[in-house]
């Protein structure tokens, strides 16, 4: 039996493509600047999609065609890309247990592993519905994928994400679930060094280093169990 | 091989890596118990680290904007229960209305 959960969500493949139809709709949105963005910082037309159908990450995305585009270089747009990145390797350890099946399975759904999919299978315990997270996982590309082509091809129909509130909607997301994890002592010692972490290194260190030292803290109050 | 290309192949490449390491090498497997505890903490870390940086940074300035407002009608949407569906809205919402004055 699972805990009580205030929060607690139905779990499948479906329940996941509804759970993200929201997110979906965000996502969708910044697949559109993104492609934008990247079209008038000279990636032309294929790249961007084929960016968005291989990395499928928006903020390793989004730092490489802006950097690149203001002439930081390419050493410079794949170290932030890269950063940006490496947090999928202690995101990858968390849903690993749940990815049972044969290798070309595994790695499949790995690949539809990204923030608001994880986010949406977690269960809040530790543990993941590999279902919901496929669900949510593959509404969430193919938002993606046709809001890249869409702002390739269409260009600026709909203007600025941020005028819509759409940047909110992220920390929004992570905010209702990280309230349903906090249900011991070490959930909450953790998400408060994580939160103080990434708070303190912000204006310190480039991007995507926050988020990866922040995953330190799940070593507080670990070792006095 | 041009720059751009490059770049996609490259951040490509890292980001498939970096995803498929875990499920690929332990996928399916059962942690040890001091393992599931500590892996069973990263999500709350992570998690306060998107909420974190998401409202309070641009770039690598920390700043207080709409986003912040957007944040705190989640909260009180999730100090309501209500679904997260409204939760998302109101965020948005307040955000960008908040923009507009």
């Amino acid at each position: 039996m699972r805990r009580d959960q205030p929060l607690a969500r139905p779990e499948g493949f479906r329940e996941g493509v509804r759970a993200s139809i929201p997110l979906c709709i965000a996502v969708g949105a910044f697949g559109i600047s993104f492609g934008v963005l990247a079209r008038a910082n000279g990636f032309g037309v294929l790249a961007p999609i084929v960016m968005s159908l291989t990395t499928f990450t928006g903020a390793s995305q989004f730092a490489t065609v802006s950097i690149l585009g203001d002439g930081g270089g390419l050493g410079a747009a794949v170290v932030a890309a890269l950063l940006l990145a490496s947090r999928y390797l202690p995101i990858g350890l968390t849903v690993a247990p749940a990815l049972s099946g044969r290798f070309h399975e595994r790695f499949v759904a790995s690949q539809l592993v990204i923030d608001e999919s994880w986010a949406v299978a977690n269960r809040g315990d530790g543990t993941f519905h590999r279902s919901t997270l496929v669900g949510a996982g593959l509404a969430l590309y193919l938002s993606w994928f046709l809001g890249t082509v869409a702002g390739v091809l269409g260009g600026d129909f709909l203007g600025d994400p941020k005028d819509l509130g759409l940047d909110a909607a992220f920390p929004a997301l992570f905010l209702v679930l990280l309230v349903s994890q906090l249900k011991t002592r070490q959930a909450v010692a953790a998400a408060v060094a994580g939160g103080l972490i990434a708070l303190a290194l912000t204006p310190l260190t480039k991007a995507g280093v926050p988020i990866i030292a922040a995953s330190a803290a799940c070593l507080a109050g670990w070792w006095r169990r | 091989m041009t720059d751009v290309w490059l770049a996609v192949l490259i951040v490509g490449c890292g980001a498939i890596i970096f995803k498929a390491a875990g499920p690929v090498v332990i996928g399916g497997r059962e942690l040890p118990v001091r393992a599931i505890q500590l892996v069973g903490a990263l999500a709350p870390a992570l998690l306060a680290a998107f909420v974190v940086t998401g409202t309070f940074s641009t770039n690598q300035d920390l700043t207080l904007d709409a986003r912040a407002l957007g944040l705190a009608a989640a909260a009180i949407c999730i100090a309501l229960r209500a679904p997260l569906l409204a939760a998302v809205v109101a965020a948005a919402a307040v955000t960008a209305l908040t923009r507009l004055l």
